[in-house]
C-alpha cells in the first residue's frame, strides 16, 4: 500500500480515486532527526574530547557570558509551548488562534537568532582565534542555523495555515506536527549545547 | 492515522516515459531508479578501474617513472574514493536495495519514491564534480581517508572539490537508509513478519541503521574539515592548537562502519542467491538474523582499530581488539550457514553460484585477515603496509564486488527477460577469479616484508612480486571485456527467461519478467517461506 498505489484505482474508479494506507512520514522525519541528531553528537564528541586533552595557549580567552543564552534557553522552551499551542487550536479547527500561536513562536526564534547574533559581536573572540573559539562558533553556528531554517517554516505553516485557500486543517495536520517535533528537536539539541558549552 | 491520496499529485504514469527513455527522467519506479544507479555505478566503476589499472603500471617498475609522484597520489585518492562511494555503495545498497525491497516486502514502491528519486540524481551531479576535481589546479591527493594535516597542507581547491562531493553522496546515502527502514519497517504486506523476510531485508535493514547512525558524523567531521581548509580555524590543525587524532576518531565512526555498509548488503545478497542454486533453504535462518544485528552493534564500537599506531592509549587499543575479535563470531556464523547451505545441496554450477562461491573463499581470506589485523602487535607491524591494502580489497572487491557479478547474473533474467550467456559468465568468472587472487594474494607478502602503501616509488627487491600483482590487475581488466559483451550481446538476442527461470520462491520471481509498474497484477503475493526449497508445494505454507 504505497502512494504510487492510486494508478490502478485511477483506472478503477475516477470519481474516488483515493487509498488509504498508514502514514509513515512522520516515522520517515524520527529517522532524519535520528541522523541529525548524530552529527550534533559527533560535534559535541570533538568538542569535549578538545577541553579534556587540547590545552588552550596561554592568555586565550574562553570565558562566556551567561545572562543572553539563559534568556535564550528561556526564549526557546517557551517557542516549543506556543507551537504546542498552535497544534491544539488547529486541532479544534480555530485556524486564526493556531495562525497567532505560530507567528509569535516564529517572533521568539527570531529573538532568539537576533540575541545570538548579538553576542557574536560582542564576544571576545574571532573564528580564527582559537580552539574553543572555533568550536564554539561552529556548534552554535550549525544550531543557528537550525533555528533559522526552522522559523522559516514555521512562517510556511502559518501561512498555510490561514483560513481561505490554507492547505492545513485539523485533517491535514502533518505539516505542522513535522515542523512542530523538529522544532522541539532544536530545542533540545540547544539544552545539551547549553550545559555543555556553557554550564561545563 | 491515515492518509488519503490526491491521485492527480502522485505518479501520473501517462506523463511518463516508456522504453529505454525512462532510464534517463526523473522516474519514481523503484525498479527503474534501482538500474539507474546499477548503470550509473557501473560506469564509475569503470572509471575507478582505469585508474586502478594507471596504479598497477605504475607500481610494475620501482622508479616513478609512468606518472609523476603527486599525479600518483592524485590517482591513488580519486580511485578509492571513486570504487567507495561512487559505485560499491550505490550499487549494493542503493541499486539491488531498490529493486528488490520493495519486492520483498509486498510493496508496490519503496516507502518515500520522491525522496528515493532525489536520493539517487544526487549521485551523478557529485560523481561528474568528483572527476572534475582531478582536473583543477591542485587535486586532491590525501587518499580517501583525507587525513589531516596532509589534506590541510596539499593543494586545497582539488580537496574542497573533494569534500563538497564526499558531503553530497552521504546525503544521499542518508536518505537511501531513511527511504529503507521505513520501507522494510512499515510498508510490508499485512500478513508478513518480520521474520519471514528475505534475509536481504534484514541485511539492508541493518544496512541502514548503520547508514543512519554514522554518514552524519562524517558529514560534520568534512564540514569541520573544510573550515580548516576555507577559513584558516584550527580543528584539525596542530600548528593552530588542533588535534589531528580528532578527526581520526570522527572519520573511523563513519569509516568502519562503511565496511559493514558495503559488505553486509552483500551477505544478504548471497543469502538470496545460494538457496536458489543450491535447491535448498538458507540454513540457519534465525541466527543469520542476529549475526546481522550482531555486526550492527558491534561495528559502530570497534573503530579505533584503525589508530592503534595513532597514540591510542593501552586501555584503548585493548577494548578495541576485544570488540573486534567479537564481530569475527557473527561473521563466522553466516560464514558456516552459507556452506551449511550449500551441503548436499543440488547444486548448479553456473555464473552466478560460481562468483557466489568465489566471494565466500575470497571472503575467509579477508576475514582471516581482519582478525589478524584487530591484534595490537601484529597491526602494528603491518600498519599502512600492502597488507592492509590485500585484505581490504578482499573484504571489498572479493567480497562485495564478486557478489554484485553474481547478483548481475541472478537478476538480470528477472530485470531484462533474457538470460545472460553462461559460457560468457564462466568465462568472466575464471579470468576474474584468477586475476584478483594473482593480483592481491602477493601484496599480503609485500605487506609482511615492510612495503608501504600509497607510494608510488619501492625498494627494488618488490619488483618482482609486484609485476606479478599488476599482471593480476591486467586479467581483473580484461575480465570485464566478457562481461560486457555478454550483456550487450543478451540484451538484444538473449534466450527468453521467462518468469522464472531459477524456479526461485522469493517474491521477485512471483510476477512477469520485466515486471510491470506496480510490480504485480492484482494483489501482492503472501511468501511466508522464501527458502522453502525441497518441500513438496503442499508443504509449504
Amino acid at each position: 500500500m504505497t502512494t504510487l498505489d492510486s494508478s490502478k484505482e485511477i483506472q478503477n474508479n475516477n470519481s474516488e480515486a483515493t487509498e488509504a494506507h498508514e502514514d509513515f512520514r512522520m516515522f520517515g522525519l524520527i529517522t532524519f532527526l535520528i541522523a541529525d541528531g548524530m552529527t550534533f553528537a559527533g560535534f559535541f564528541a570533538a568538542y569535549l574530547t578538545y577541553k579534556a586533552v587540547n590545552p588552550l595557549p596561554d592568555g586565550a580567552i574562553y570565558e562566556l557570558e551567561l545572562p543572553i543564552p539563559t534568556l535564550n534557553t528561556i526564549l526557546l522552551l517557551i517557542s516549543s509551548a506556543t507551537f504546542h499551542k498552535a497544534g491544539k487550536a488547529l486541532l479544534k479547527d480555530k485556524n486564526s488562534e493556531s495562525q497567532k500561536w505560530l507567528f509569535l513562536t516564529a517572533f521568539l526564534g527570531i529573538i532568539f537568532l537576533i540575541c545570538q547574533l548579538f553576542e557574536y559581536f560582542h564576544l571576545p573572540f574571532g573564528l580564527t582565534d582559537n580552539l574553543f573559539a572555533s568550536t564554539f562558533y561552529a556548534l552554535t553556528g550549525f544550531h543557528g542555523l537550525h533555528v533559522t531554517l526552522g522559523t522559516l517554516m514555521i512562517l510556511i505553516i502559518a501561512w498555510q495555515s490561514r483560513i481561505k485557500g490554507g492547505r492545513l486543517t485539523s485533517q491535514n495536520m502533518f505539516p505542522l506536527e513535522a515542523v512542530e517535533l523538529y522544532w522541539h528537536f532544536v530545542d533540545g539539541i540547544w539544552v545539551i549545547l547549553f550545559i555543555i558549552l556553557y554550564l561545563l | 492515522m491515515t492518509i488519503s491520496i490526491d491521485p492527480q499529485k502522485t505518479n501520473n504514469e501517462s506523463l511518463q516515459p516508456k522504453g529505454w527513455l525512462r532510464y534517463f527522467s526523473f522516474s519514481l519506479d523503484h525498479k527503474v531508479i534501482g538500474i539507474q544507479y546499477l548503470v550509473c555505478g557501473f560506469l564509475f566503476y569503470l572509471i575507478g578501474g582505469t585508474l586502478a589499472s594507471a596504479i598497477r603500471i605504475e607500481l610494475a617498475s620501482p622508479m616513478s617513472d609512468f606518472m609523476p609522484r603527486d599525479v600518483y597520489n592524485q590517482v591513488l585518492t580519486l580511485h578509492g574514493t571513486i570504487m567507495i562511494f561512487l559505485w560499491i555503495v550505490p550499487v549494493v545498497n542503493g541499486a539491488f536495495g531498490n529493486y528488490l525491497i520493495p519486492f520483498y516486502v509486498g510493496a508496490r514502491d519503496m516507502a518515500f519514491p520522491r525522496l528515493n528519486a532525489v536520493a539517487f540524481w544526487l549521485i551523478p551531479p557529485s560523481g561528474l564534480m568528483l572527476v572534475a576535481s582531478y582536473f583543477v589546479d591542485g587535486a586532491a591527493q590525501a587518499g580517501w581517508t583525507a587525513y589531516p594535516p596532509l589534506s590541510i597542507t596539499t593543494p586545497q581547491s582539488g580537496q574542497i572539490i573533494w569534500i563538497l562531493s564526499v558531503l553530497l553522496l552521504g546525503g544521499s546515502s542518508i536518505f537511501g537508509g531513511i527511504n529503507f527502514i521505513a520501507t522494510i519497517i512499515k510498508l510490508r504486506r499485512p500478513g508478513l513478519k518480520l521474520m519471514q523476510l528475505p534475509m536481504y531485508c534484514w541485511a539492508m535493514l541493518g544496512t541502514s541503521l548503520l547508514v543512519v547512525l554514522s554518514t552524519p558524523v562524517l558529514a560534520g567531521t568534512l564540514i569541520l574539515l573544510s573550515f580548516d581548509i576555507i577559513a584558516n580555524t584550527g580543528f584539525f590543525n596542530p600548528v593552530l592548537g588542533g588535534n589531528v587524532v580528532v578527526y581520526q576518531h570522527l572519520f573511523w565512526f563513519y569509516s568502519h562502519p562503511a565496511v559493514y555498509i558495503m559488505v553486509l548488503p552483500a551477505f544478504g545478497l548471497v543469502s538470496e542467491i545460494l538457496p536458489v542454486h543450491a535447491r535448498k533453504p538458507l540454513f540457519g535462518y534465525t541466527t543469520m538474523v542476529f549475526s546481522i544485528m550482531g555486526i550492527v552493534v558491534l561495528g559502530l564500537v570497534v573503530w579505533a582499530h584503525h589508530m592503534f599506531t595513532s597514540g591510542t592509549p593501552p586501555w584503548m587499543r585493548l577494548f578495541f581488539t576485544i570488540a573486534t575479535a567479537f564481530i569475527a563470531v557473527p561473521t563466522g556464523i553466516k560464514f558456516f550457514n552459507w556452506v551449511a547451505t550449500l551441503w548436499g545441496g543440488k547444486i548448479s554450477i553456473n555464473s552466478a553460484m560460481l562468483f557466489s562461491c568465489g566471494f565466500i573463499i575470497n571472503f575467509v581470506f579477508g576475514g582471516i585477515t581482519g582478525v589478524a589485523l584487530a591484534q595490537v602487535p601484529f597491526d602494528i607491524h603491518v600498519h599502512d603496509t600492502y597488507f592492509v591494502v590485500a585484505h581490504f580489497h578482499y573484504i571489498v572487491y572479493g567480497g562485495t564486488v564478486f557478489i554484485i557479478f553474481s547478483s548481475i547474473y541472478h537478476w538480470f533474467p528477472k530485470v531484462t527477460g533474457k538470460m545472460l550467456n553462461e559460457k560468457l559468465g564462466i568465462l568472466h568468472f575464471i579470468i576474474t577469479f584468477i586475476g584478483f587472487n594473482l593480483c592481491f594474494a602477493p601484496q599480503h607478502w609485500l605487506g609482511l616484508n615492510g612495503m608501504p602503501r600509497r607510494v608510488a616509488e619501492y625498494d627494488p627487491q618488490f619488483q618482482l612480486v609486484n609485476q606479478i600483482s599488476s599482471l593480476g590487475a591486467l586479467l581483473m581488466a580484461l575480465s570485464t571485456i566478457p562481461f560486457l559483451i555478454n550483456v550487450f550481446l543478451s540484451v538484444r538476442n538473449g534466450k527468453d527467461a521467462g518468469d522464472n527461470p531459477w524456479n526461485a520462491l522469493t517474491p521477485e520471481w512471483l510476477t512477469s519478467s520485466p515486471p510491470p509498474v506496480e510490480n504485480w497484477e492484482g494483489e501482492a503475493p503472501l511468501v511466508e517461506e522464501p527458502y522453502g526449497y525441497g518441500k513438496e508445494i503442499s508443504e509449504r505454507t
